[in-house]
């Protein structure tokens, strides 16, 4: 069985994010950048199944500007064999990214595709289902569990009400949730082997997809603050306060 | 113009958050029409018809509906979508699993956990855990939007006659099946839609330690939350956990106990009324967001709040 892990590079998710002076956007120079961390548990889950003796090979690829490189370095560092990067410019939609990825599967001919279920960036969760629609595959959104039964993965989802059991033939797309497994980090050693590990740059446009994006960013703003509170010295009057003052019990 | 709404249902009732996104609908266009897809949900048909917001009900059923798988939904969606100009659901896991397949297959960009109306073509929507608010046009002739619940008021569940009108269900999509569903049943009020929501963070230290947020939320009558950290310790199940990954709540008020205040859980509870932190660490990012922060332990002030509690002569419910 073959996985490929689709990744995307994000301001880390320990970064305060600011919005620009202008309203154009949110401050991303010098600041740090990661991995998307659902995106972690995608391939560790897949180097899992590797280890496991269950696939033969883990392709991570990533869509986005030269430097998200490092991103598809650091799944190759964790256990993925080759990478591809397709190199765009700009903001590249959820639509676009599943294009580019509906071209790749279609070349790679994965059994399975993994991603994280969100990007933490623009927060839309639409990329896998996307995918799953464009190749008219199963979808398993949101896993916090994987089963692997010969050609059919049970997949536990979770959902508002607790959690939901699911049964999807291969090939399948999975969208994995931070409680899927616990992302292993890279040693060394395998970070200075990873540098050696193949990875195929391609643009968007040699795939033939406009990335244009279709919903324009009119402008960014920052949310409304709240006014500052109070530090109250006890519990008597932290209900007093509650009960008198804000009248919400 | 007219929007078409998808019901978020469980076959005997509709599902809260699609009065919600009934609301958003409207604010889109007047002319809003639901499409109710089902098992055996012909009362769900009824209601949905005596909301005055709704102008008509389109009603599918058919066995392989009973789960709403997305792929079993997406196809009768596309096909129905032909007369309208805006596909709208709840940004809830519903939503967020359906909408994306119903989008690429109309080839259209989607506008994500939208929190305002702007007109039919712009939108509202919270960016980077909420850290940005993005204005946002879409150039596509149908648009696909799912709305956050909590952003929009519940619509009227009366005074409407809206027609029901039968629709062909498309085929079954065989290559993924429904096997099970483990909902966790409570009394209390669903966390999206309480009015008061006590949640407890790693501080609680284990699972039996919730019986202290328990017992003060079987007194204020409110859902229980938890940040990530706390269900990723296994103290709680993962229906309770509040954040940019889980559930966003907008309560009149949130008591947040033992929680540090991460940038991934303030996303989730920032917009609620009014904010109680209680923590022994008078540093936790937790206080910039509370209106009463109370630096202590909390287990005294927990057995102390529920005293002070037992001591009201009344409390809202």
């Amino acid at each position: 069985m073959k996985i490929l892990v689709a990744v995307k590079r994000v301001i880390d998710y320990n970064v305060q994010v600011r919005v620009k002076e202008d309203g154009s956007g949110v401050v991303t120079e010098n600041v740090k950048m990661s991995s998307n961390p659902p995106d972690d548990n995608a391939v560790e889950e897949a180097v899992k199944i590797k280890e496991a003796g269950k696939a033969t090979e883990i392709v991570a690829i990533t869509v986005g500007e030269e430097k998200s490189q490092e991103t598809v370095r650091k799944a190759l560092a964790v256990g993925a064999d080759r990478g591809i990067l397709i190199k765009t410019e700009g903001t590249v939609e959820p639509l676009a990214v599943a294009k580019v990825l509906q071209k790749i599967v279609d070349k790679e001919k994965p059994d399975l595709v993994f991603m994280g279920k969100q990007a933490i960036d623009d927060d839309c969760n639409q990329t896998g289902q996307m995918l799953s629609a464009l190749l008219n595959w199963p979808q398993a959104t949101f896993a916090s569990k994987i089963e692997i039964k010969d050609k059919v993965l049970e997949v536990t989802r979770e959902i508002d009400e607790g959690l939901e059991t699911i049964e999807v033939n291969v090939p399948a797309i999975v969208t994995c949730d931070l409680r899927l497994n616990e992302p292993r980090y890279a040693s060394l050693p395998n970070i200075m082997k990873a540098k050696k590990k193949p990875l195929e740059i391609l643009t968007a446009s040699d795939l033939g997809i406009d990335t244009t994006p279709r919903v324009q960013q009119i402008k960014v703003e920052e949310p409304p603050k709240r006014k500052a509170g109070i530090k109250v010295a006890s519990v008597a009057e932290l209900v007093s306060k509650l009960k008198n003052e804000a009248k919400v019990i | 113009m007219s929007v078409l709404l998808i019901a978020e249902h469980n076959n005997k009732e509709v599902r809260p958050f699609t009065l919600n996104a009934i609301t958003a609908a409207s604010q889109i266009d007047p002319d809003v029409h639901v499409l109710l897809i089902g098992n055996n949900c012909e009362n769900v048909a009824k209601s949905l018809s005596e909301m005055s917001a709704v102008k008509k009900v389109l009603h599918a059923e058919a066995a392989h509906y009973e789960n709403y798988l997305a792929e079993n939904f997406a196809p009768l969606v596309v096909k129905v979508s032909e007369n309208y100009t805006h596909i709208v659901s709840s940004a809830n896991t519903f939503g967020k699993n359906l909408m994306p397949r119903i989008a690429a297959h109309l080839d259209t960009s989607q506008v994500s956990d939208i929190i305002k109306v702007i007109s039919p073509d712009t939108f509202l929507r919270p960016i980077y855990a909420g850290n940005a608010f993005a204005t946002v046009k879409s150039s596509d002739t149908k648009k696909c939007v799912t709305i956050r619940p909590t952003s929009f008021d519940p619509c009227e569940t009366s005074g409407g006659s809206a027609p029901i009108e039968k629709i062909e269900p498309t085929e079954e999509f065989t290559s993924s099946k429904f096997i099970k569903r483990e909902e966790v049943k409570s009394d209390r009020p669903e966390l999206g839609t309480a009015r008061v929501v006590v949640s407890g963070g790693r501080g609680m230290q284990n699972g039996e330690n919730f019986k202290l947020i328990t017992d003060i939320a079987d007194k204020l009558n409110a859902a229980i939350g938890a940040s990530r950290a706390a269900v990723d310790a296994g103290y709680i199940s993962n229906e309770h956990q509040v954040g940019q990954t889980g559930k966003v709540v907008v309560p009149d008020l949130y008591i947040a106990v033992g929680i540090s205040g991460a940038i991934q859980h303030l996303a989730g509870m920032k917009e609620s009324k009014i904010i109680v932190a209680i923590n022994k660490d008078g540093e936790a990012p937790i206080f910039s967001v509370a209106d009463y922060g109370l630096e202590a332990d909390l287990f005294e002030a927990l057995p102390q709040f529920l005293e002070e509690l037992n001591k009201l002569n009344s409390i809202q419910k």
